[in-house]
This record gives structure tokens, sequence and C-alpha cells, in this order.
């Protein structure tokens, strides 16, 4: 059994709430952040319903005082946001005093600002600025460059809607390599235009609240949000007397090798993952009291993924929810999201109910979480499925 | 009927990049998922798009595309009855 | 620990790399600032219903998978971790200017999916029915170098026994005019004999494709060990000269010990400083080399330097048209690699011969 990596600070922003309290109150509360979308102007707002943050970009840079000729994206902004709540929550003062690196995750990047001046930048030289702040690595060092990290490993993945738990994974392992003695690790994904076209063209939005695990499941429902984790080796918690507030204890990644966008039929990459997770944990299925699972609410991922657990879990399947319905699929960001959502579980020994649902899948006897559960945890596993067959799984434990 | 099929199959090869096809290699009534051209899901959203742009029908679901997409013939005869352009 | 060998190679680049029985043998000199990959035939490497759908970016990557996976004798691989700057760019900006010139109609999903940044990656594990690890890095110039740096820290655990690892960028039509516009490609023509002595700002752009496997064990196809990779967001320039010197001491070498050094010098006179600091410094004696004047700029052409490293270390050759400055090295043991761009990403890899 390998020894988990601590967790000691978390940050957040979400449909749900602007900071961790406030995301964790409106997962108590079953208060969901769905709406009508009001920040882009699209031709599908009437048949599309999203999860999107309240703030502006201009309040956004407000909060963050940034100078006004700043190049930021929105999902820079939001990265930026979370990432210094999880560094205070961890207490750190100053970030220089151990060797420090970022693993962030994005898909979208910068692409909400090239898609408003993309053929603008070929008339006028106002918006210049952005260019340079498209690539998805963008983000990432601005967010280092806020936090104060210099000279050290910065870098970004992007593997689709499981990129974030990647980026926890790969933090995990600069721990435990001794590359580094604190990551901090996450993701940030911000609305755009191109991927709600995107996943228009895929016919997997619903044009209504999403209601995962569901047998009339109409597609997702996209978010925003944006959330980091800080993660330090051993002997920092020890030398600064660090408050843990749970341990990364396993982790897997696997690809489905089956399509280009959908899952197989029953799951074969998720339930590599979820194996594998369970392994360098040193568990095995019954450990785990609670699966946060990915259930984007499509009907592919639901029973491709609700077969994988089946597959892992036998006739024992834990509590199991998917809070998508409160976030919508916040895509690269949601691994980080729902860690976030793990570690508060464990924390407080609470289930989160899977709102929306109604009626019971044809397919599998399992029934998801439906209402909010009082239960003391030990482990929750998180699933995190992507694009290109990317799976991947994570498990939080209260004991290393 | 026979026009339309023919446009049919010129556009299919066009649009999904059957670069090795000729309009002669597809039959009426060939299956155009599975045994016969071996078509897949992103194939059945591109004929969806196709539909909408070309003849003026919306789908919503997907689902719906399975028997319309089973051949050259049960697209021909979709179209004849469904179009508003 | 575990020792992280390269056992097989393969590039597509701007250069005729893809015959991997030639190192250079005949160079293309470039008169463009703009310049394109030389392809293989992708028939001899991907069925063509699997092609039919493939942007060039992931056609490269998976002809250079295969390749490589090919020459390190393999069938398939633990890990597939790919680098990539941008993606499929031209399917990005397919489906974006389909968005604005539409008005949000007609769109179609494959240009979608393609632009996905994780898609040749993914296309890749489908291709060789690979179900393992598979992470794709997009940071800018050290998306390569960080999967080159996950995969050496899994071998070194003792998590994988073989991995594949590239990096990967095509050109973007849109993109490259908008990369002119902000100066990041240089305004006016340049040539490959000219590009390293230009003084204006920008680069020579291109593309292209680097695949390697990375094993724990030594086989007749290795080229060399990686001795370490280190990659850092930020640094001045001052400071570069006195990280080199620390790299080396934690690697147990002196700058004697160095045969040659890889330098990623591409012509934008504002940042080549970055180099000249260590080649009028403490590499002034050493053999000098450059890649880009041949490959491009781009934000994964640093993988062709290193395959640059391998051929020399492998052929214990070097064609004059790589030489930065003119020394009489015979052989080659330890070759030190150095890339940045625009004063940012900054990697350090440094090589041996087994």
């Amino acid at each position: 059994m390998s020894k988990g990596i601590a967790i000691t600070g978390m940050g957040i922003i979400s449909a749900i709430g602007n900071n961790v309290a406030e995301n964790f109150q409106s997962l108590v509360e079953a208060k969901k952040g769905i709406s009508r979308i009001s920040k882009i102007d699209t031709i599908h707002k009437d048949e599309i319903m999203v999860g999107e943050i309240a703030y502006t970009n201009s309040e956004l840079e407000q909060l963050l005082d940034l100078s006004p000729d700043n190049n930021y994206s929105r999902t820079g902004l939001l990265g930026v946001l979370a990432a210094k709540e999880a560094v205070a929550n961890a207490g750190i003062k100053d970030i220089n005093t151990y060797k420090t690196g970022l693993v962030s995750a994005t898909s979208v990047g910068g692409m909400d600002m090239t898609e408003q001046y993309y053929y603008e930048y070929l008339e006028s030289d106002r918006n210049y600025k952005y260019i340079e702040g498209h690539h998805a690595g963008d983000s990432s060092q601005k967010i280092a460059e806020q936090l104060g990290i210099n000279k050290s490993l910065v870098t970004t993945i992007s593997t689709a809607c499981s990129s974030a738990a990647n980026a926890i994974m790969l933090g995990a392992r600069l721990i435990k390599s001794g590359q580094l003695d604190r990551v901090i690790v996450g993701g940030s994904d911000c609305m755009s235009k191109f991927t709600i076209n995107g996943f228009k063209t895929l016919m997997i939005l619903s044009d209504t609240y999403n209601t995962p695990f569901d047998e009339n499941r109409k597609g997702l429902n996209l978010g925003e949000a944006a959330a980091y984790l800080v993660l330090e080796s051993d002997a920092v918690v020890k030398a600064e007397n660090k408050n843990v507030l749970a341990y990364i204890k396993g982790y897997g990644n696997a690809n489905d090798a089956f399509h280009q966008t959908a899952s197989s039929d029953h799951g074969d990459g998720a339930t590599l993952a979820m194996e594998k997770a369970l392994q360098v944990a040193g568990y095995s299925a019954k450990d785990i009291d609670y699966i946060n699972a990915h259930g984007t609410a499509t009907g592919n991922n639901d029973l491709s993924e609700g077969r994988a657990i089946i597959r892992v879990f036998g006739e024992n399947v834990p509590e199991f929810s998917s809070t998508k319905a409160y976030t919508g699929h916040t895509l690269a960001a949601a691994g980080a999201i729902e860690a976030v959502y793990s570690i508060l579980a464990l924390q407080n020994n609470v289930i989160y109910p899977n709102l929306n649902f109604k009626t019971q899948m044809k397919e599998f006897s399992i029934t998801p979480q439906l209402k909010l559960k009082e239960k003391t945890l030990q482990t929750v596993m998180s699933n995190s499925f992507g694009f290109g067959g990317n799976c991947s799984t994570v498990i939080f434990s209260k004991e290393q | 009927m026979e026009a339309l099929k023919q446009e049919l199959k010129e556009n299919i090869i066009e649009q999904l990049n059957l670069e090795d096809m000729t309009v002669e290699d597809i039959a009426d009534d060939d299956m155009l998922f599975g045994d016969g051209l071996a078509l897949d899901s992103i194939d059945a959203l591109e004929l969806i798009v196709m539909l909408d742009k070309n003849y003026g029908i919306k789908l919503t679901d997907p689902k719906e595309g399975r028997a319309i997409f089973e051949s050259i013939n049960t697209m021909a005869a979709y179209i004849t009855e469904h179009r508003s352009k | 620990m575990k020792k992280v060998y390269i056992n097989s190679i393969a590039c597509i680049s701007a250069q005729k790399t893809f015959d991997n029985s030639e190192f250079l043998d005949e160079v293309i000199i470039h008169e463009d600032q703009v310049v394109y990959a030389v392809e293989p035939v992708y028939k001899d490497f991907i069925p063509p219903a699997a092609a039919r759908r493939m942007a060039k970016g992931i056609k490269m990557g998976v002809a250079a998978s295969k390749m490589a996976i090919k020459e390190a004798n393999l069938k398939n691989v633990d890990a597939i971790i790919t680098g990539t700057g941008m993606g499929c760019l031209r399917d990005s900006e397919k489906f974006l200017s389909g968005i604005i010139d539409n008005n949000e109609q007609f769109l179609t999903p494959t240009s979608f999916i393609q632009s996905t940044h994780n898609t040749v990656g993914g296309q890749i594990a489908l291709e060789l029915q690979c179900k393992g690890y598979n992470f794709t890095y997009v940071h800018g110039s050290n998306s390569f170098e960080s999967a080159l740096l996950d995969a050496k820290l899994q071998i070194e655990l003792d998590e994988a026994q073989n991995i594949l690892i590239g990096g990967v960028d095509e050109l973007g039509e849109h993109t490259t005019k908008l990369h002119k516009l902000i100066h990041h490609i240089k305004e006016e023509k340049v040539t490959t004999n000219t590009l390293l002595e230009s003084k204006s700002s920008g680069s020579m752009f291109s593309e292209g494709a680097s695949f390697f496997v990375l094993a724990n064990k030594k086989q007749e196809s290795t080229y060399a060990e990686v001795v370490s990779v280190k990659i850092y967001n930020t640094l001045s320039q001052n400071e570069v000269s006195e990280l080199v010197l620390s790299f080396l001491k934690e690697n147990d070498l002196d700058i004697e010990d160095i045969d040659a050094v890889v330098l990623g010098n591409n012509g934008d006179f504002k940042f080549d400083g970055f180099y000249n600091e260590l080649t009028s410094t403490i590499f002034n004696n050493t053999q000098q080399i450059c890649y880009k004047h041949l490959f491009g700029e781009f934000n994964t052409v640093s993988p062709m330097g290193i395959w640059v490293a391998l051929k020399i270390l492998k052929t214990q050759t070097l064609p004059e048209i790589l030489k930065l400055n003119k020394k009489e090295t015979s052989s080659y043991k330890y070759i030190l690699l150095y890339n940045q761009y625009r004063g940012e990403n900054h990697s350090f890899t440094l090589l041996k011969t087994c």
C-alpha cells in the first residue's frame, strides 16, 4: 500500500459559489446553479441551459486588481481566483520557502477571447494583446505568476473532460518522486461559444436541467468553473505542522481505445481506471465509501459508467451521485471541482444528492443517492472521463 | 428520385471524405452503417447536418437518424417526403 | 531508480527526416518565413478508412508513432504521452470560422472533435488499441518536455516499461496570419542560411511530429540514456549560466564533460540572447549546435533538437549545417539541450550515449 499525498488547501469558483464555503452550502442545500445563458450571445440560448459564474470579466479583473491593459482570458481570471483561495487556505505566506510547482488543466484556454476578435484582428490592432493568450498554457503561466511561482515546474494538461483529474495525478507523482515539495494542481475552463457549438454538433446538450443516471436523460449542461488543490510532501507537512484536509490515496488513468468521443458500451476504460486507482491505493472495492461519479447525463456516459461501476463493485456498489446537476459539466475543470466536493464530503461526512433524478435506468438496477445522506466516510472515489477515450479515477482518503 | 440519389451519393462521398469511393461503388440498397459502407456515429451526425443544410430537415434526436440513414433508398424516400428546400 | 533509455526515434519535419536511415544527407534550404512539413506517404502507415477524417497533425502523429514503435521492435506500449502547443489548429480554425461565418448553423462535429487537444494521443491509442495511460501536455514550448518528464518519472518509479512520447503541431492559415501581425513570425522573408543571423523580431514558423519510445531496458536500437530533464516557467537571462552550472553539478558533471550543446536559437534578436549568454561564456569552448534554421520554430520543435542530438550520439557524426561554431570534437558522450520560447518555458535536457 502506498502512502497518500497530503492535501493542505483548496479553492474553487463555480456556478454554485465563489469559494469553498459557498459551494458546500449549495451542495447540502440542493441548490443548483443551472440557468439560461446570459453572458454569451448565442442563437442556441433558448435550447440550452448552463452553469454560469455570476461575476463578469471586469468584476473578476477588479477582484484580482489587474491593470486595464491585462490580457487575461476568463479561463485565466477564474483560475487565478480559485488558485489564490487554495494557497490562502493552505496557510502559505511565502510560496518560495519550498520548491513549488503548478500543474493546471484547461481545454478552452483563451478561446473566449479568440472567438470575439478572430476577424477583428485582421482589421485593427486594438485587441492584439489577446493573440498570444490563446494557447492553453497561457492561463497556467498567469496563475503561476499571480501565485509568485517563478523558476519552477509549471505545466498544463489537456485531455478533455478528465484533464484536472490528470493534473492531480501528475501532482501526486511529482511529490512522490521528490521532484517538488509542493504543487498546486487543478483546472479552469470558462464558457465559450466554441464549446457550446461543439457539444451542440454532437447533439448531447440538454434543453433543460441535466438529469444524471435518469432513464430519460437528455444530455449535459455545460458549466464554467475553476478549482485548485495544494499538495504537500510529508516533510513540509511535518515541518510546518500543517492541517491536512485529506490525502490522495490512489489514482489511475486508462484509455478506452474505442471511439473518438463516445465511451465503450461496457466502460472498459472506466473499469481499468477505477481498478488501477484501487491498486495504487492498496484498496479493494469494499473500501470505497462513496463514488462521486462523472455522471454527465448523456445517454452514453451514464450507461457506460454505470456498467463499469457494476463491473468493479459487483453486488456492493457504494452510494454514488453525480454533482453535474449542480454545476453543469465544467469540462477540463470537472476533476478538480469534484475533488473539492469529495474532500468536503470526507470532512463533513455527507453524501450529496444526485439532483433531478426521476426514473430508474432500465439497463441496470443501481440507483444514485437521491437525498443528502450523513455517513461516516473514510474514502471517496471520483471519476472523470473525456473525449479521446480518456478515463481517470482519483481516490481521496481521511487516513494516509 | 434518381437525381436525388445521385446527389446524395456525391454529397456523402464529399462530406465524409470517402476518398477511395466513387458514386458507382454505392448501390441504392447498400447498408450505409454496419456491413456496407461501415459509417459510424460521427458520420451519422454529419448526415444530420446535411439534411438540415441541403433539405431543411431538422432532426433533434440522433436516434431518429438510424432508420432514415439505413441506405440511399431510405434517405431519398425520407427527404422526398419531408424536404422544405 | 531505473535508468531511462530512448530506444527509437521518428520525425516528420520540414526536412526529409521521416527516412531514419539518413541523417540530413540532403538538406532543404528554406526560403520563406513559414515552412511546411515534408510528409511521408500516409497510406503506408494508416489504413484509408481510419485516415479519412484525420487532420494533418493526427496523420503526422500516428505515422511517426508507428515508425517509432516499429524501430523499438514493439507491438504496443504501456503508455502514450503527447505534447502539443496548439493541437489540431486547422480544425480549430475551421470550426471557429464556421461558427462566425454561418452564425452558429450547419456546423459539423468532426472539426470540433479534432480541435480537442488530446485528439492525437487518443487516435494513436485507437490505432494501437493501447488502453494504457494517455496524457497530453499543452504548455507552449514545454509541451514535449512535460511529456518527457512524465515518462521518465514513470519509468524510474517502475510504473511502466515502454512509453511512447511525442510532440506534434500543425500550421493553421489564420493563426499564421495572426502571428505575423504580432511579429512572432518574421515580417520579411528569411532563409535557412540567414535565419540565425537575422536582426529582426520573430522567427520562421513550421510544423511536424517527433515520437520516441522510452524504455527501462537497453537494446540494439537504443540511441541514448535520458540523464535529466528540467523545466522552468521563467528565468532571467543572467540566471541561465548559473542554472546550467548547478544542473551539471547535480549530475556530477563539469562543463568539459559536455561534448556538444544543442541550442534553440530561432533568429529572434529579442530572445536569442538567452542562448548567447551560454555560448559566449561557459560553452564558449564547446561544440555549439543549432537546428531551428532547418526545422523552423513551433511549440513542439524542441524534440527535433533531441532527434538531432540522438542521431549525433548514435552515428557519432555531426553535419556541418548544424554547427554554430567550429570545434574539432571527435566523439560525443554527453549532449546538453537548452530551449525556451520568447523568454518563457525553458528546458534543459541531458542525454548520454550508452
